[in-house]
């Protein structure tokens, strides 16, 4: 579980907090345009070793069924995991549009 | 009792937030929420973790999380800390996540407070070594030599004057239950010692270098070589101080070029052989003086 991006478009009045409190995780706009380029990883040689996952500053890696898997929506494309992974299984891409 | 990076909580507690790609601050405070869980009630005065965490309606905190005005995160904590223990809620970590200056400058009356009433508090510094927030201004730790926009480097002189306040010694000379340091260079060290922080009954503090892209000026993938670098060369050092002693945790047989590391970021790239070799003398007097009277623990 992670904050998710809510489906809402539009932001009213009546969706202003009364009190100086608000939900927890709330997300209404994705980080993907901030990137140039982006991580691809080769599912082949990926071991699923935890170390991107462990150094992503924006977390939007996980691990699923023993291979590294990106959160595009979020991806700032740093390069960090790039840099972190032992055995180079990590290439960043650049972004075409 | 240490941390196992497969074991750790899978949720993401702050995540899609505005701060900069490949932002240390980030990934200290992101890496200490995933091993405090859910029932952590997270402090951040203001600085960049509340302004990239709190952008409304976008709200990246998965847990409670709080903005306290910049002095005084740790009044906060201690408030937040009081008032559920009086609603009789144990199970819970009271945690604050505030930057060089919110601690070593603004926040440093605040944190001594709290220290000296023991208030059952961990507090976090995320060090990046300047005001990053408000456009890189010099910060009481920022190290000696680095360029701000407010000790710029000249002609005559060479960026900042003074050196690095010794925050974790000045805190661990209020006799604090426990202190460490950390990089997030080297995460499962910095996880072990929020893990070990959070089995503690008291102030805990934790000061851990957390590299800045934009102000070190350093590429945006180099964040966490930058944060491995500053450990291997010296110029930090891995220590923890507990039960009224100093232990050091990493002690390198060889320290790694100290001008490798300066000469990689923009904020240093002015400096001359003469203040590099200031820089390395004031390191190798630091390392005998912490040789001769601290434990190690490799």
């Amino acid at each position: 579980m992670r904050p998710y991006l809510r489906e809402k478009t539009s932001f009213g009045f009546a969706d202003v907090p009364e009190a100086t409190c608000y939900e927890a995780g709330y997300l209404v706009t994705k980080n993907a345009g901030w990137r140039s380029i982006r991580p691809v990883i080769d599912a082949q040689r990926c071991v699923g070793c935890y170390q991107c996952y462990l150094y992503c500053p924006d977390g939007v890696i996980r691990i699923e069924d023993g291979k590294a898997v990106v959160d595009l929506d979020f991806c700032k494309g740093c390069g960090i995991c790039q840099k972190t992974c032992r055995i180079g299984a990590i290439e960043m891409e650049a972004e075409r549009k | 009792m240490s941390v196992d990076v497969r074991k750790l909580d899978t949720n993401e507690y702050f995540y899609g937030h505005k701060a900069c790609a490949g932002c240390g601050g980030s990934l200290a405070v992101r890496a200490a929420l995933k091993v405090l869980g859910e029932r952590a009630v997270a402090v951040l005065p203001a600085g960049c973790m509340s302004a990239v965490g709190f952008n409304f309606p976008q709200l990246c905190f998965a847990n409670n999380a709080i903005i306290s005005m910049f002095a005084g995160t740790a009044s906060m904590l201690t408030g937040v800390e009081a008032g559920l223990r009086r609603r009789g809620i144990t199970d819970f970590h009271a945690v604050g996540f505030a930057g060089d200056g919110g601690t070593a400058d603004i926040g440093i009356q605040a944190l001594s407070g709290a220290i000296d009433r023991g208030d059952d508090i961990l507090y976090i510094c995320y060090d990046n070594e300047a005001y990053m927030n408000t456009g890189i201004q010099k910060s009481g730790l920022t190290p000696f030599g680095a360029k701000t926009t407010t000790t710029p480097a000249g002609a005559n002189i060479h960026g900042n004057l003074r050196p690095k306040k010794n925050l974790f010694e000045i805190v661990a000379a209020h006799d604090i239950p426990y202190a460490a340091t950390a990089t997030v260079g080297y995460l499962p060290d910095f996880l072990n010692k929020v893990e070990k922080a959070s089995h503690i009954k008291g102030t805990r503090f934790i000061h851990v270098i957390a590299p800045c892209p934009t102000g070190w000026g350093i590429p945006v993938s180099d964040t966490v070589e930058a944060a491995r670098e500053i450990a291997d060369c010296g110029l930090w050092y891995l220590a923890e101080y507990e039960n009224g002693e100093f232990t050091l945790n990493r002690d390198p047989k060889q320290f790694t070029s100290v001008e490798a590391y300066l000469k990689r970021q923009a904020r240093f790239k002015h400096l001359t052989d003469d203040d590099i070799r200031v820089i390395i003398d004031s390191r190798d007097k630091k390392w005998a003086k912490i040789r001769q009277n601290w434990k190690t623990k490799e």
